[in-house]
């Protein structure tokens, strides 16, 4: 009985082993034959990837070069940082706030404060989506104005044409987000897109069908 | 009706972008937002330089690199090279022994796999628009 439990344990640790391996010819494991099951859980829901991997097993550096060894690993500088579930995995703007990271706004004087300006501005969006809030307080946290206007944003009400097809294309917002901010994806729409369509509207049309009955 | 359908189809168009951006495997599994810069590294017979963008803002705001120090928001759109960097510009305004380790350690930016391309590693547009391997001039 003992010997079955023990096989089973062993047979569940390598399930998710065996899931992660392409599988090999031939050899049909009882978890390969589970995941031919048409009736699997969660069928087209694909197994995470690993993230935040050393740099020598990134598939970008160089794993024989020298200066590898030097680098830090992501891992142990996010380590205490704000998680997020996309780009680094780490939310840069809660960091930020919560003093878990202390970046300097100068290249020498690490007292220098940024210049922050606290200005929401919203924009009313055709779709159906909810209305987009753009706030200059986190983004001034970290930029000066000059990397934004007027190059890429003429500072001026209605003179910004934006479509998630440019800021998907690296315009816009995408010069930023979709690159190093955080990136453009189904999880994050909410972000930008956070203020529910036509509140305002609603109000004054209630105050106008009450003034109407009056 | 034939506008509403219009719109249908452009809404369509890109739910299916987005959606192809979700399931695209991607194999970029370095950080989200490092660098790869191979303009002229390989052409000059260094391997290519890999700028870690997590590392830099850790320590640093944007503003002082991309405001201050004249980096553009483009990969390899600065046209840095090392004369630049020993001359104190760029890269060199800090690694220069004195704020950061200087630029003999040539081997910890020059780190990266022979051939790979000039790109934003995980960017949208990447995914959208691979990069040409290094070499192939068609810009």
């Amino acid at each position: 009985m003992r010997n079955i439990l023990q096989a089973l344990k062993i047979i569940a640790l390598l399930v998710p082993v065996a899931a992660m391996l392409p599988v090999a010819g031939g050899v049909q494991t009882a978890a390969a034959a589970g995941q031919n099951d048409p009736n699997t859980f969660n069928r087209l829901l694909k197994p995470r990837k690993p993230v935040n991997l050393p740099p020598a097993e990134d598939g970008y550096h160089d794993p024989e070069g020298e200066g590898v060894a030097y680098l830090q690993p992501p891992k142990e500088a996010f380590k205490d940082l704000v998680k997020s579930n996309v780009g680094n995995h780490v939310d840069w703007v809660k960091s930020l706030e919560t003093g878990k990271i202390n970046p300097r706004f100068d290249r020498i004087d690490p007292k220098a404060k940024p210049i922050v300006m606290d200005l929401n501005i919203v924009r009313e969006v055709k779709g159906s989506m909810p209305n987009v809030v753009y706030p200059h307080k986190q983004h001034t946290e970290w930029l000066d104005c000059s990397n934004c206007h007027p190059a890429i944003f003429i500072p001026q009400k209605g003179a910004n044409q934006i479509s998630m097809a440019a800021i998907l294309m690296g315009e816009k917002c995408g010069v930023c987000h979709g690159k190093v901010a955080f990136p453009v994806t189904a999880k994050t729409c909410r972000k930008c897109h956070s203020q529910p369509k036509g509140k305002g509207k609603k109000k004054a049309a209630a105050k106008k069908t009450a003034a109407t009955k009056k | 009706m034939n506008h509403a359908n219009r719109e249908g189809r452009r809404i369509g168009l890109l739910l299916t972008l987005v959606g192809t951006l979700l399931l695209a495997g991607q194999p970029a599994r370095a950080e989200y937002g490092d660098l790869v810069l191979n303009e002229n590294a390989e052409k000059e017979g260094m391997p290519p330089v890999i700028f870690p963008h997590w590392f830099h803002r850790i320590r640093f705001r944007c503003k002082v690199c991309h405001a201050d120090l004249g980096f553009q928001f483009k990969a390899g759109g600065s046209g840095i090279d090392m004369l630049k960097i020993i001359d104190g510009q760029y890269c060199g305004a800090c690694h220069n022994g004195d704020i950061a380790w200087s630029v003999e350690n040539c081997n910890i930016c020059h780190s990266g796999k022979p051939g790979l391309p000039t790109q934003v590693i995980g960017s949208t547009l990447g995914k959208l628009a691979p990069p040409r391997p290094a070499g192939d001039k068609q810009k």
